[in-house]
C-alpha cells in the first residue's frame, strides 16, 4: 500500500484537521467528526444533513456551504458514522424549521440514522425527516436484498434539495424535492481497479489486468459482473443502456448528465466517457441539459466511473443552477 | 456456582472474553468481510469492544449491558454498531437491576437481544446474516437451562458454530452482501461469525 497518510488509524482524524484549515468557511468539530457551516444554522431554513462513511470526498464535507447542506457527518472509512455524532449534528442545524436527513442506501446508514433521528425526537422534539437515496440500477431492487444502494444521484440531490432549502421552503416541501430528484434519477458504475482501505492496507478485492467489474459500489464490495476489458465506447454502452431502460429515459427527455470518477481515473478519461455518453444519449433522443464532470463521489483510489442521470424539469434545473459556494461545488456566486 | 445462578462478575468476564476473542479473530473477520461485504468487520468491532472494557462499570447486570451496549452503538458504527448495540440494551432490559441471573432469565435475556436485532435489522432466517449463528443459539438454551447451564451453553457454542456454517451456502438477503446475490454462496458471514464468538464467550465464563 503506498498512500499519503501518517498512521491508518488517523486518516479521518488527519483529513478533518485538512479541511478545516484549508476552508475557514467550514467549522470542523472534531470530537464527533462533524464538518459544519462556520455560519452556524440559518433561522427559518431546513437544515440538511448527510453523511456516511468516509472515503468518498468530496461527498460529504465538500458538500458544506451555501445552496447545498449545513452538516455532513464523517464516519471511519467505508463505515456509517454513530447515532450521536448525527445527534449533535441534528441538534446543531435546527434553525427552528425542521432537520432533513440524507441517507444513501446501505444497512448501517440507515440504522444509524433512524436511531439517530429517534434520540433527537426524543430529547429535543426536533422534527427529523429521512430521505433515502437509492439510485444503483446494478442491483435488483427486491424484497430479498438490502435494496439498491445510494450512489451518485445523492449528490445532485443535496444540491437540488440544497437549493429549495436556502429558498425557504417548509421541510416537506425540501425533503419531497428530494425524493423527486431520486426517483428520476439512476446510476451504474464500473471498475478497473479495486480499492485499497487504509487500515487494511491492501485491495479489497482482485481484479485482474484484463478485467473489469460491471455495477461496483462505492465501497469496494464487488459488484454483479466482471468482464474482460473493453474500449471506452463499449463500456459507456453498458453504463448507459440498462439506465435507460431501468427508469425508462425516454426521447425527448431532458435530463442533467453526470459523469463521476471513483478516485483512481484521471479527468481526462471521465471527459472521453462524457463524450462517449454524450453520443449515445443524442443517438436516443435524450437532451442534455446540464452536466456535471469529475471525482464527486468516489471510492477511495478505485479506477473507474459511474454515470447518473436524472431527469430534470424546469423547477429541477432552476434549482441545479440556484448559487452554490461549497468546497467542491461553486457557481452562480 | 452450586446453583447455576450468573453472578454480576460473571457478566463482566463474559463481556471481556467476547472482547479478547474478538481482537484475536478480528484479521479472520475483516477477511469474511472483504469477501462479501466491505473490510471492515474486524477492526470495528475490535474498536468496540475496547471502548466497552474501558468503561466496563455497573451494579446491576443492566447497568453493565446498557452502558455496553451504548458504548457499541457509539463506538462501531456500520450495522454491526446498532444491531450489537441493540442485542445488549434489549439484553440488559430484560434481565433487569439485578445483581445475578438464574439461567431461564438468562435465557429470556438472550431471547429479548435476539428480538433487538430482529426489530432493527429486520432479518429473517437463512437471510446469511448473525440471526443464522445466534438464533439457534438461543433457542438451544432455552431448551436446555432448566437442566443444566453449563451443558446448555456448551450445546448453543455447537448450535451457534452449525448455524455459523451453514451461512457458508446462503444467499445474502440482507446488508451489503445482498448486492452479490448469487455470489455470496461460498462465503461465511463475518456477522455470524462473530456472534458466534459472543456465544463461546459465554460459554467459558457463566457456568
Amino acid at each position: 500500500m503506498k498512500k499519503l497518510i501518517n498512521d491508518p488509524a488517523d486518516v479521518v482524524k488527519e483529513a478533518l484537521l485538512g479541511v478545516e484549515a484549508a476552508h475557514p468557511q467550514l467549522h470542523v468539530d472534531h470530537e464527533n467528526k462533524v464538518v459544519y457551516r462556520a455560519t452556524g444554522p440559518t433561522p427559518g431554513k431546513v437544515g440538511l444533513i448527510s453523511g456516511g462513511g468516509s472515503g468518498h470526498e468530496p461527498l460529504h464535507a465538500g458538500f458544506v456551504g451555501l445552496g447545498m447542506l449545513d452538516a455532513a457527518c464523517c464516519g471511519e472509512v467505508f463505515t456509517s458514522p454513530v447515532p450521536d455524532h448525527m445527534l449533535a449534528a441534528t441538534k446543531a442545524v435546527d434553525g427552528g424549521a425542521g432537520v432533513l436527513h440524507i441517507v444513501k442506501n446501505y444497512t448501517g446508514d440507515v440504522m444509524n440514522f433512524e436511531m439517530a433521528a429517534e434520540l433527537a425526537a426524543a430529547e429535543t422534539g426536533a422534527e427529523v425527516v429521512s430521505v433515502v437515496t437509492d439510485d444503483d440500477v446494478a442491483v435488483q431492487d427486491s424484497t430479498w436484498t438490502a435494496g439498491r444502494r445510494g450512489v451518485g444521484v445523492t449528490v445532485l440531490v443535496e444540491k437540488i434539495a440544497g437549493a429549495a432549502a436556502e429558498q425557504g421552503r417548509s421541510l416537506k416541501e425540501v425533503a419531497d424535492v428530494a425524493r423527486e430528484v431520486n426517483a428520476n434519477g439512476r446510476s451504474m458504475g464500473i471498475a478497473l481497479t479495486s480499492c485499497t482501505v487504509p487500515a487494511n492496507g491492501k485491495p479489497t478485492f482482485e481484479l485482474g489486468e484484463d478485467e473489469m467489474e460491471v455495477g461496483v459500489g462505492i465501497h469496494g464490495e464487488p459488484g454483479r459482473r466482471r468482464m474482460p476489458i473493453a474500449p471506452a465506447r463499449a463500456v459507456a454502452a453498458q453504463l448507459v443502456e440498462p439506465i435507460v431502460d431501468d427508469l425508462p429515459f425516454r426521447r425527448g427527455d431532458q435530463v442533467i448528465a453526470f459523469v463521476n470518477g471513483l478516485g483512481g481515473s484521471p479527468l481526462i478519461e471521465l471527459y472521453l466517457m462524457y463524450g462517449e455518453i454524450a453520443r449515445i444519449l443524442e443517438g436516443s433522443g435524450i437532451a442534455i441539459a446540464r452536466s456535471l464532470v469529475g471525482p464527486y463521489i468516489t471510492s477511495l483510489d478505485m479506477a473507474g466511473c459511474s454515470i447518473t442521470l436524472l431527469r430534470a424539469d424546469e423547477e429541477f434545473l432552476q434549482l441545479w443552477d440556484a448559487p452554490v459556494r461549497t468546497p467542491a461545488l461553486r457557481w452562480g456566486i | 456456582m452450586s446453583d447455576g445462578r450468573i453472578r454480576l462478575s460473571q457478566f463482566k468476564d463474559w463481556l471481556t472474553e467476547f472482547a479478547r476473542l474478538i481482537a484475536d479473530h478480528r484479521d479472520e473477520l475483516t477477511r469474511l468481510d472483504a469477501a462479501i461485504g466491505d473490510a471492515d468487520h474486524g477492526t470495528n468491532m475490535q474498536r468496540g469492544m475496547t471502548a466497552v472494557l474501558a468503561g466496563l462499570s455497573g451494579d446491576t447486570v443492566a447497568a453493565v449491558c446498557k452502558g455496553a451496549g451504548m458504548t457499541l452503538v457509539s463506538t462501531v458504527g456500520g450495522a454491526s454498531g446498532p444491531l450489537y448495540g441493540t442485542f445488549f440494551l434489549r439484553f440488559g432490559a430484560a434481565a433487569g437491576e439485578v445483581a445475578e441471573l438464574d439461567p431461564t432469565a438468562f435465557a429470556a435475556a438472550m431471547r429479548a437481544g435476539l428480538d433487538g436485532i430482529v426489530a432493527r435489522g429486520k432479518a429473517e432466517r437463512e437471510d446469511k446474516t448473525m440471526f443464522d449463528a445466534l438464533a439457534p443459539a438461543v433457542e438451544t438454551l432455552e431448551a436446555g437451562v432448566g437442566a443444566s447451564l453449563g451443558d446448555a451453553l456448551h450445546a448453543a457454542v455447537d448450535a451457534a458454530d452449525k448455524g455459523r456454517d451453514r451461512t457458508i451456502e446462503m444467499v445474502a438477503r440482507k446488508g451489503r452482501a445482498s448486492y452479490l446475490g448469487e455470489r455470496s454462496i461460498g462465503h461465511q458471514d463475518p456477522g455470524a461469525t462473530s456472534v458466534a464468538l459472543l456465544v463461546h464467550a459465554a460459554a467459558s465464563t457463566l457456568a
